[in-house]
């Protein structure tokens, strides 16, 4: 190891990393801070006297209470969470085929489709929103899950297809021609041999995309119009700003209420989500 | 798979192959190889035709037309592109994203960069550091800027209160109602949320660095610049080079952070392309134009999207 000297230590190491730790957490802390604030102290002018700006002495949880009671945020949280469910469900299904194929079948145009797969993930939906929001109209799927349920599959399934391909090829062949020998067929040995091997990719995609999913906004915010059917991040942006007047209490409830649940979901399988955030970059 | 084994008669067939006697027509057709294969990527094929491609041309088709909300419109070849150049809301979007592109993604990489090397050292408490340093980029979008938002507000700004307590402004600063600075705060919120993709990335690639290369190199005498910019930078680049590409597409296409954080504004001076395409072709119904403004990210998307995959092929062929 390279030897250092302790104050150099203090220097390059605690002190920078400590700024890092506070300057990634502090809008989340301030947003759990204004969340329990009472609404007198929230818009009290900044120079008053007795002002404690980084904490209160009063918590309240009468913004979670007027969030419940005055919009459907329940329904929002449901939406939200059906919607990214059943989207991640239909990515890993398609891409666990698709990923198998490209990457132990032979056949004529392989290049060309993963190259052509590997490009679509990389079409941000800012791109195509527009014409998408025509076709959603046209199909009849406006203002449904459906129109979500759909469309989120469009970014998702490259990235499943592109990192269960990159697991797949790791998977040695051997495992394959064994069954094969056994007398298993080639869909059985994929779906009892392969897909089991294949649990822990599975599941690094799987949360990639549950993350995904939940994070989505321009097309939620398109293709959904009743109160009801919005999902969290534009129901917040839609039903809790009223003209040009913040509800900053209640904001702060939602945003925190609303990344509890993502939050939860991710630090019951780092591992897993770091495998593919790294893997979705990696060739 | 019973096969032929327990029969009453105590006679046991050695099969070769147990199951091959009831292959029924369809497995039999599973084991072609491209016929499988085809049925496989089936799905995602037509998904990703229905939702991509076929958007993709009705979106130059609507560029090249007139259409708006309820008036089907017709051909009108680039008077769209020729208006939106002309345009100075489109001029300032088309520069501001540009400026907020190139600033964004090179703090990012800055930052992310000192940041996994930070997180590559031994200390306690390192996996808990880590996966709270993720945060920023799992939490919806939307909500976190929302706390920019409330941190960056005119008149309850904690960020205002900070620096006046500590003595260095005396008036409030106008964080979001003055433009450049609004688009400094928006590049500022970018890179927090950013940056710990940057960040777990490249630690991910400075973890494949063998240690003894650097103890090699500090024996010979380099320095700690020394030893990353000759060891650590030139095993890290081929890493650095795809999660770049991949941070450009997402901040050139951004729309959600300046959405929530300015909405375009103060006096739509801090609109990107795509928050501009959506207040033209959503707000205001004029689809063909706002398909055009869209339309005007392609060839940067292309050219990044072709260095990417060139770059790729080079990396294999090597």
């Amino acid at each position: 190891m390279v030897i250092e000297r302790r104050w150099k230590r203090w220097v390059f190491f605690y002190i920078p990393i400590t700024l890092f730790v506070i300057g990634t957490l502090f809008p989340f802390y301030w947003m759990a801070v204004t969340a329990v604030r009472p609404d007198e102290e929230l818009y009290r002018s900044w120079r008053a006297a007795h002002n404690t700006p980084f904490w209160t002495l009063h918590p309240t949880i009468a913004h979670f209470q007027d969030l419940l009671a005055r919009t459907t945020f329940l329904h929002w949280l449901w939406n939200t969470f059906f919607i990214a469910c059943a989207s991640t469900a239909i990515s890993l299904f398609c891409g666990l085929l698709a990923g198998y194929a490209l990457a132990r079948l032979r056949f004529p145009m392989a290049g060309a489709l993963g190259t052509s797969i590997f490009v679509t993930y990389l079409v941000p939906p800012t791109l195509l929103f527009i014409p998408l929001a025509d076709i959603i109209r046209n199909f009849q799927l406006g203002n449904t899950p459906w129109a979500l349920i759909l469309t989120y599959p469009t970014f998702l399934i490259p990235f499943c297809t592109w990192l269960l391909m990159g697991y797949f090829k790791t998977i040695p062949k051997e495992l394959e021609e064994c069954a094969r020998i056994d007398g298993a067929t080639r869909f059985g040995a994929m779906v009892r041999i392969i897909f089991p091997i294949a649990v822990p990719g599975i599941l690094s995609a799987g949360i990639f995309a549950f993350t995904l999913s939940w994070n989505e906004f321009i097309y939620a915010l398109i293709f959904l119009s009743s109160p009801e059917k919005k999902t969290v991040p534009v129901g917040v942006v839609s039903e809790l700003i009223r003209g040009d007047i913040y509800f900053w209490g209640q904001l702060m409830a939602g945003a925190l209420l609303g990344s509890v649940p993502v939050a939860l979901v991710y630090s019951f399988f780092v591992e897993y989500y770091v495998t593919g955030l790294t893997g979705s970059v990696k060739g | 798979m019973t096969g032929g084994s327990g029969s009453a008669t105590g006679v046991t067939v050695a099969l070769p192959h147990p199951g091959a006697s009831r292959q029924t027509p369809l497995v039999r057709l599973l084991e072609n190889e491209r016929l499988l294969a085809g049925l496989l990527l089936a799905p995602t094929v037509v998904l990703l035709t229905v939702f991509i491609a076929y958007p993709f041309l009705m979106g130059i088709w609507l560029s090249l037309s007139s259409t708006s909300v309820g008036n089907p419109g017709k051909f009108v070849a680039f008077q769209n592109f020729v208006k939106a150049w002309n345009d100075s809301i489109f001029r300032t979007a088309f520069g501001n994203t540009f400026f907020y592109t190139f600033w964004a993604t090179i703090f990012k990489l800055a930052l992310g960069m000192w940041l996994a090397l930070l997180l590559n050292r031994h200390f306690r408490g390192k996996r808990i550091v880590r996966a709270t340093m993720l945060l920023p980029f799992i939490i919806p979008t939307v909500l976190s800027t929302f706390a920019w938002r409330w941190m960056f507000d005119p008149t309850f700004s904690v960020v205002n209160w900070v620096l006046y307590q500590s003595g260095l402004i005396v008036t409030k600063l106008p964080f979001l109602s003055n433009g450049d600075l609004a688009m400094w705060c928006a590049i500022v919120v970018n890179t927090w949320r950013g940056m710990p993709f940057f960040a777990i990335t490249l630690l991910a690639g400075l973890q494949t660095i063998s240690p003894d290369l650097h103890e090699a190199a500090s024996l010979d005498g380099a320095n700690a610049w020394h030893r990353f910019w000759h060891v650590t930078w030139p095993l890290l680049k081929p890493v650095t080079v795809v999660v770049v590409v991949f941070s450009i597409i997402q901040t050139f296409a951004d729309f959600q952070l300046i959405y929530v954080l300015t909405g375009g504004g103060p006096a739509n001076s801090t609109h990107l392309l795509a928050t501009y395409a959506y207040q033209l072709g959503v707000n205001s119904g004029l689809l063909g134009e706002g398909a055009a403004i869209s339309l005007f990210m392609f060839p940067v998307l292309f050219i990044v999207v072709w260095v990417q995959l060139r770059y790729i092929r080079r990396l294999e062929g090597a």
